[in-house]
């Protein structure tokens, strides 16, 4: 079951391609790694199956709602969590995740909160403005926001970006068991590699807003003739001329 | 679209939560409009002094006052609640959202319904206890002057608010000073035949201009002219309108441009 159908996305700034016929979708349950090196389109993608841009050419749908036609709908199914994104500072944790809770509709939301804030070890902080946490607290409370809806597709740019390795770990073992127990399907981009190898079911790699490979992170190195994740996306970033087939 | 007031009541509980938190935020709600109507109050009470006999500014003069202060504060109840959003960079998250730009923008002026009447029950009360201003002596009209002055407020404040997301989180600074140059051209303070002929054009196009002149009609023994009270209402409704359909243009455009995902203080395109 397909949660998200990206075909033939195209953005152009002016006379610049920044995303250019990118097509590939998601399934329940799955995590696809969106990589690439900087400037490759991945946050471009991402902005745009966010609704807060508009594709040139292509459509998105979600949970086989076409995003332009039912917004609304699609983007109550969605949730997103990115590392440019905190959420205001001037509240505090509880008013966050209750205020973009009504925004996304969440029912027994007093509940919803009280689970995420006992998941995401937020208990302490409850009360606390998120202007004042940790980079890392942060990153939690964005983690929280993101799953308040128990999304069917759930957007995560580089989400670990500020976590020490422990942390890291935790959440990504914490991301893997909602999105099998509520069937989400992720689309996740990091430039960690092992933290991709580890957490992703499948990866794309993007590449002057083109999609250039896509397979299973665990295999696709060999089939490309290199011994690792990173090694690949050296080679995509600096070389992607010797990878097109 | 429908709006869905769940959604708007997020935005406005956001404000709640803004104020409950922070004396910065409260107390310019009732301090500046204090300080107008103490000063103007007390200008009222000298000219009474060195002027004819029989004639009383207070309802001229701090009356309007107290109408403008509560047409600027139906503006800013809109604007600082959206710079609110400016300035935290919350426009992904919001516009990420299934929230809609109705809702949203309906969301603003709930926050600015409940701010500005706060600012106007502080005017009252310091109008009428400290300088005698009796609400009573305007009748009935002061619901369509509050009315009309209101829903100018609201389409000014909804104008501003799309020229930031325009023009980005500089452009504020464009913003405070529109009250002041449309003072002028309003008629506060003296009638719109003082006015030389083009301003008097575009006073006609101003709804406080009516208002105004609806005001000193009425305290100076004359009533007001119900055909002037439809017009205001009447460019009131289209200054809404048109404001509505300018920020939503401003939004396509910002959506179609990428503005909204990297909306930041360097933003002047």
């Amino acid at each position: 079951m397909v949660v998200l159908s990206v075909t033939g996305i195209r953005k152009l700034y002016g006379g610049t391609v920044a995303v250019d016929d990118v097509s590939f979708q998601v399934g329940r349950g799955e995590i696809v790694g969106l990589l690439g090196p900087n400037g490759a389109g991945k946050t471009t993608t991402i902005n745009m199956i966010l609704g807060v841009l508009a594709p040139t050419a292509g459509s998105i749908r979600i949970d086989s709602l076409d995003l332009e036609a039912h917004r609304r709908d699609a983007l109550a199914r969605t949730n997103f969590a990115a590392v440019y994104a905190p959420l205001p500072g001037n509240l505090t944790v509880a008013q966050n995740l209750r205020f973009f809770g009504m925004l996304y509709g969440v029912r027994h939301l007093g509940e919803r909160i009280d689970a995420l804030l006992s998941d995401f070890a937020l208990t302490g902080f409850r009360d606390t403005k998120c202007g004042v946490l940790s980079s890392g607290e942060q990153t939690r409370v964005a983690l929280a926001k993101a799953m308040l809806n128990r999304p069917r597709l759930l957007l995560l740019d580089e989400p670990t970006a500020s976590l020490d390795p422990a942390t890291a770990r935790e959440l990504r073992t914490s991301i893997r068991a909602f999105a099998v127990s509520s069937a989400t399907g992720v689309l996740w981009t990091s430039h960690n590699m092992y933290e991709v190898a580890d957490v992703c079911d499948r990866v794309l790699f993007l590449s002057r807003g083109r999609i250039l490979l896509e397979g299973n992170p665990k295999t696709l190195p060999a089939e490309h003739g290199k011994e690792t994740l990173e090694d690949l996306f050296v080679t995509v970033a600096r070389e992607p001329l010797t990878l097109q087939s | 679209m429908a709006i869905d007031p769940a959604r708007v009541g997020a935005i406005a509980l956001r404000q709640f939560y803004l104020f409950r938190g922070s004396i910065t935020r409260t107390v310019p709600l009732f301090v500046w409009v204090a300080i107008d109507i103490v000063l103007w109050g007390f200008i009222t009470r000298y000219l009474n002094t060195v002027t004819s006999a029989g004639f009383d500014f207070v309802p001229v003069l701090l009356g309007a006052v107290l109408l403008w202060d509560f047409f600027q504060r139906v503006m800013q109840g809109v604007t600082m609640a959206f710079f609110e959003d400016v300035w935290s960079r919350n426009f992904l998250n919001l516009f990420a959202s299934p929230l809609t730009i109705g809702e949203y923008v309906t969301g603003l002026v709930l926050t600015s319904v409940i701010t500005s009447a706060v600012g106007l029950v502080v005017m009252i009360v310091l109008a009428g206890v400290i300088f005698g201003l009796s609400f009573l002596s305007y009748g009935a009209a002061l619901g369509a002057f509050v009315f009309v002055l209101f829903l100018f407020g609201i389409a000014l404040g909804i104008t501003a608010c799309a020229i930031v997301l325009r023009f980005g989180p500089s452009a504020e600074w464009f913003i405070w000073p529109i009250p002041g140059i449309l003072s002028p051209f309003a008629g506060v303070f003296y009638p719109v035949a003082t006015l030389p002929r083009w301003m008097q054009a575009i006073a006609f196009l101003l709804p406080p201009s009516h208002v105004f002149e609806g005001l000193r009609a009425l305290v100076t023994g004359g009533t007001v002219a119900a055909d002037r009270l439809a017009i205001a209402l009447a460019l009131s409704i289209v200054c809404v309108l048109v404001a509505s359909w300018v920020f939503r243009r401003v939004y396509r455009r910002a959506v179609r441009t990428g503005l909204i995902a990297r909306y930041s203080a360097e933003t002047l395109s």
